[in-house]
């Protein structure tokens, strides 16, 4: 007896586990697809809607870079290389190069958490295909730029206030933990 | 097409050629025209919408990019197939590795030959059409097996045999559902199936008592066995046969396996529309029964609508279960599918004693069951959309 009525609830079992089972595939008809058409189909670029901490591909604003080299330095696997030289006449120091390895960088970001000014950071950019590795060397020095002295009692160039408010907030962000974004993203 | 055909000869269109010839070419031609213009871009559009259906299942896109929403997405497949190489493995049996295909192929392209499109639309009206239909489609079994054993490779075979126990347990049942039906219609005649049943769904045979509307789904259920389809495709289950009796196929020859995988899906559903769903049958309308060709367009698409329903189904089925097992699959078959279609078989038969002239109440009651079945369904649906509080997304491209 026990066999029938074991043979019976396989046969109700089946049908009705099959049935429930068709209508959440159904259900699925009014949802939304997960699929994000990237690159062509979105509505707006991935770039934008990257959250803020995210480690991209490393950019320098060489207009607020004071030359300290302490990215250089802290750099575990020094993907950035940086020539500063003195000016015979004016004697003023300038940049002569600042190239970053974009094929080395491991985006630990160490070198912008120790940034004094925020000048180097993670920028929103995730798209580095290349044909050539050569390619991926990003040269932000392309003429010899001057250093960046920060003046006692605030930025007056309102340009400048403008970029190192900016890098600070970066900073601020970036490299503190108990900034005021990181807390509002993980909540 | 026959008298067509005689009149073209009393006419003297085709002086000195024998009759044979002309009525040969007539059927290549016709061959020809159904296989390029009806059933390649029916299995092509197949492919291409089981991917998107299977795809929004599972919160996906699916091929959207050639043509529009990638409905063209099946000739560039076909395309690409096309200029593959074809590679014939060096230990293979090449005559038999070179033919299987065309087999299964044949195998799947004979049963158009007696689907009712229309009451006029139809190839040849078998006195025997069923038996025919479950006849040939018994080809695809050699194909396979051909395919599977002139490969020279494990995972063929296995794939082959596997392919070869399920075709042949589950004609079993599919048999015994579609014998049901012969009963309750009396003739085996697909064309005269059609008319044992009317246009309105009480009046469908799948409705015409408890035991024909079991013997819908074991047919529906075996029908996919046979199909090797999801949830029966263990013969390619990728899993554990890499690709089963196709491992060894590449070009052109691997896509004539899936074109008539793709194609069966339309007749499966076609059979089942002319056996339980009342076929081409259209309600009596006046100004549309006055003139043959509106008539014989509006019941090939009614047929058409029905067959392709079931081949959503396939789908939708495809894209809900898991693969089962080679021992789960013969004991479905053989411990529960077979004595339930001898009940139905044996069911209907008492059934036509009781009733011999059929029982109009009865027929009703059980299209009242099969509309709250329906009810049942929408309700869990709507169920499953609100307790899953997704996105909402009714439009059905992307």
């Amino acid at each position: 007896m026990s066999t029938l009525v074991g043979y019976v609830n396989n046969i109700t079992e089946t049908v009705t586990t099959i049935f429930e089972g068709m209508a959440i595939t159904f259900s699925h008809f009014a949802r939304r697809p997960m699929t994000i058409q990237y690159p062509d189909r979105i509505e707006k670029p991935v770039q934008e809607t990257l959250p803020l901490r995210y480690r991209g591909i490393l950019e320098v604003d060489l207009d607020i870079c004071t030359g300290c080299l302490a990215c250089e330095r802290v750099c575990p696997i020094t993907c950035i290389t940086i020539g500063i030289e003195m000016n015979k006449e004016t004697k003023q120091r300038a940049f002569s190069h600042f190239d970053i390895d974009i094929c080395k960088c491991m985006y630990c970001g160490l070198c912008a958490e120790i940034c004094p000014t925020g000048s180097i950071r993670h920028s929103q950019e995730f798209e580095g295909a290349c044909y050539n590795p050569a390619g991926l060397v990003r040269h932000f020095a392309k003429e010899p730029v001057p250093l960046y002295k920060p003046k006692k009692g605030g930025e007056t160039d309102p340009k400048l206030a403008m970029k190192a408010e900016v890098g600070l907030k970066y900073l601020d962000e970036f490299a503190t933990p108990e900034g005021k974004a990181a807390g509002a993203e993980e909540g | 097409m026959q008298q067509l055909l005689d009149q073209l000869i009393q006419e003297g269109n085709f002086p000195g050629v024998p009759k044979e010839i002309v009525y040969a070419a007539a059927m290549l031609l016709a061959a020809f025209a159904v296989l390029s213009f009806f059933v390649a871009p029916l299995a092509g559009v197949t492919s291409w919408l089981e991917r998107r259906v299977w795809a929004r299942m599972q919160s996906r896109v699916g091929p959207n990019r050639v043509g529009p929403q990638g409905i063209l997405q099946w000739l560039a497949d076909g395309i690409k197939n096309l200029l593959k190489e074809d590679i014939i493995p060096a230990a293979a049996d090449k005559w038999l590795f070179c033919m299987a295909p065309y087999v299964v192929f044949v195998g799947f392209l004979a049963t158009f030959v007696v689907i009712p499109f229309g009451s006029q639309l139809i190839v040849a009206d078998l006195n025997i059409g069923i038996l025919y239909l479950l006849a040939v489609t018994s080809l695809v079994v050699v194909g396979i097996l051909m395919a599977g054993w002139a490969s020279n490779n494990k995972w063929s075979l296995l794939g082959g045999m596997r392919s070869a126990a399920q075709i042949v347990s589950y004609e079993i049942p599919a048999g015994l559902a579609v014998l049901t039906i012969i009963f309750a219609a009396g003739t085996m005649s697909m064309q005269g199936i059609i008319k044992a049943q009317g246009w309105a769904p009480w009046d469908w045979l799948l409705f015409y008592n408890p035991f024909t509307f079991g013997a819908f789904f074991l047919y529906f259920t075996a029908a996919l066995a046979e199909g090797n389809r999801t949830p029966f495709d263990i013969p390619e289950a990728e899993s554990e046969l890499v690709a089963g009796y196709v491992t060894e196929y590449s070009g052109m020859r691997f896509l004539f396996f899936f074109f008539a995988e793709w194609g069966n899906l339309y007749v499966i559903g076609a059979i089942a529309t002319t056996l339980f769903l009342g076929g081409w049958q259209v309600p009596p309308i006046p100004w549309v029964t006055d003139q043959p060709v509106l008539l014989a367009i509006l019941q090939f698409v009614v047929f058409f609508v029905k067959a392709y329903f079931w081949v959503f189904v396939a789908m939708w089925v495809r894209g809900t279960l898991p693969r089962v097992r080679v021992d789960q699959l013969m004991s479905l078959c053989w411990k529960y599918m077979v004595p339930l279609s001898f009940v139905c078989l044996l069911g209907t038969a008492g059934w036509m004693v009781l009733f011999p002239r059929g029982n109009r109440l009865a027929s009703v009651g059980m299209f009242l069951v099969g509309v709250a079945i329906l009810l049942q369904f929408a309700k869990r649906v709507r169920y499953q959309i609100r307790h899953a509080r997704p996105e909402l997304y009714w439009k059905p491209y992307i």
